[in-house]
């Protein structure tokens, strides 16, 4: 129905996640429309992409190329905290929040064993690797607050407290914003248990 | 569209889309179900831990043309906090979970093996007991169900009872004595746990530090299931070294 390189676009663009044929063809005809040189930046920011990022030689975040990603490369962060986690994508949860100022460690996935994704899968020699080099005194671990993430933290738990670290899980609780009614049992549960004290100290 | 009320075992979530995942579940009724929880992945979802794997619960579904059904509610039976703070125990559960889900197909109903399941996570989240018994002997359990338990009161080649029992063939399904001896070697002390264990002796069996012959045991009954399910089971080897 399409001439072959409309075709082979609306293909391509088919493959994206969360892409159908339908949104396929409305982003195929919206680049036919678009001016040549929107286009063509599109495409060579695709092929930058590509070419030019590779993982951080530290950290195994998204770096380009040669180069170790802003976080290993800014000196004023703390090199005795990593942050440990699943995705670079978490990096820019983490990140958002302004109160981290260590570095990050990313496993690139979390413990499935259903899917047979093992220790061996993830990045967990590179992270026991920097632990002697860096002077690294505390280990966060920040994977998801669900199965896989919590098999993997307590895999790393026990991996490291015999290292003599200092090793700390993010808490979880109660989203703000939310209603307590609606909070689900294990969440509430583990909001009560990290329960912190408010009432002013003495020295104040 | 038909509305579902069930309750049953999370087996195992799948990512689906932005912040989607399918859920499967064994139910009482309706055997193993796969359902969309929608928006479940969201720190704001109304479903929030609920369906998590390891979590027995009562859901609402929406059944419609689709394969899928829609998780409508849920609502928490039982929750095995221990296991979840556990990385061995975890680490059972979690090879629990793919036996059942292998072994059971879609909307074949079977409430004993939900029985088998909830009582082999409650007796696993018990902190009183080691958990190294529980996932084979819940293997040998549910093997004893599906009608392939295997023979460990008299030799399963020559059918006499009395003599020693002293190797185990897999594909015989049971153990052998010295004349029709063939599979792997069986230790006495093996022997007796398995006769323990089939022989519902398991309450004495899980009390205390495992018996002699509970990693032989261990490797035999998640070979045997294996054999049964004619694959190999993924997460006891994603999980092996640890």
């Amino acid at each position: 129905m399409y001439t072959g390189s409309l075709r082979r676009l609306i293909d391509e663009l088919g493959r994206l996640p969360g892409v159908g044929p339908k949104s396929a063809q409305r982003i195929a005809f919206y680049l036919l429309k678009v001016p040549t040189e929107d286009a063509t930046r599109l495409a060579e920011a695709i092929i930058d992409v590509k070419e030019n990022t590779e993982l951080c030689p530290t950290c195994l975040n998204v770096a380009d190329r040669g180069e170790l990603c802003p976080i290993c490369g800014d000196a004023r962060r703390s090199t005795t905290t990593i942050c440990v986690v699943e995705d670079p994508r978490d990096i820019v949860a983490v990140e958002r929040t302004g109160q981290f100022h260590g570095r990050y460690h990313v496993l690139h996935g979390a413990l499935n064993p259903l899917e047979g994704t093992g220790p061996d899968q993830l990045k967990v020699k590179e992270l026991l690797g920097r632990l002697e080099p860096e002077g690294v005194e505390e280990i966060i671990l920040c994977t998801n607050p669900n199965l896989e993430g919590e098999a993997t933290a307590l895999y790393l738990a026990r991996l490291l407290a015999p290292l003599g670290l200092i090793v700390t899980r993010i808490a979880s609780g109660l989203p703000v914003g939310g209603d307590l009614e609606y909070a689900d049992e294990l969440t509430l549960g583990r909001a009560l248990e990290g329960r912190r004290n408010v009432a002013p100290s003495e020295e104040n | 569209m038909a509305q579902l009320r069930d309750e049953g075992v999370i087996l195992r979530t799948y990512r689906l889309g932005e912040a989607d995942r399918i859920v499967v579940a064994m139910t009482r009724h309706h055997g193993k179900v796969r359902a969309v929880a929608k928006g479940v992945r969201k720190t704001t979802s109304k479903f929030g831990s609920r369906l998590e794997p390891l979590t027995y619960v009562s859901l609402l579904l929406w059944r419609g043309r689709s394969d899928l059904d829609i998780v409508n509610q849920a609502e928490v039976i039982e929750r095995y906090w221990k296991i979840r703070e556990d990385y061995t125990r975890m680490s059972s559960g979690q090879i629990m979970l793919e036996v059942i889900d292998q072994i059971t197909q879609e909307g074949q109903q079977d409430e004993r093996v939900l029985e088998t399941l909830t009582k082999a996570l409650r007796v696993l989240d018990d902190p009183e007991r080691d958990p190294m018994l529980v996932a084979p002997a819940f293997f040998l359990r549910i093997l004893e169900l599906e009608g392939a338990g295997p023979v460990v009161d008299r030799c399963v080649s020559c059918g006499d009872d009395d003599v020693a029992l002293v190797a185990f063939d897999l594909n015989e399904g049971g153990a052998l004595c010295q004349q029709c001896r063939r599979g792997r070697p069986l230790s006495p002390e093996a022997l007796l746990l398995l006769q323990r264990i089939l022989g519902g002796d398991l309450g004495s069996v899980l009390t205390g530090t495992p018996p002699e012959g509970a990693h032989e045991v261990d490797a035999l009954a998640t070979e045997a299931m294996e054999v049964h399910l004619d694959r190999r089971l993924k997460a006891p080897r994603a999980l092996t070294g640890l």
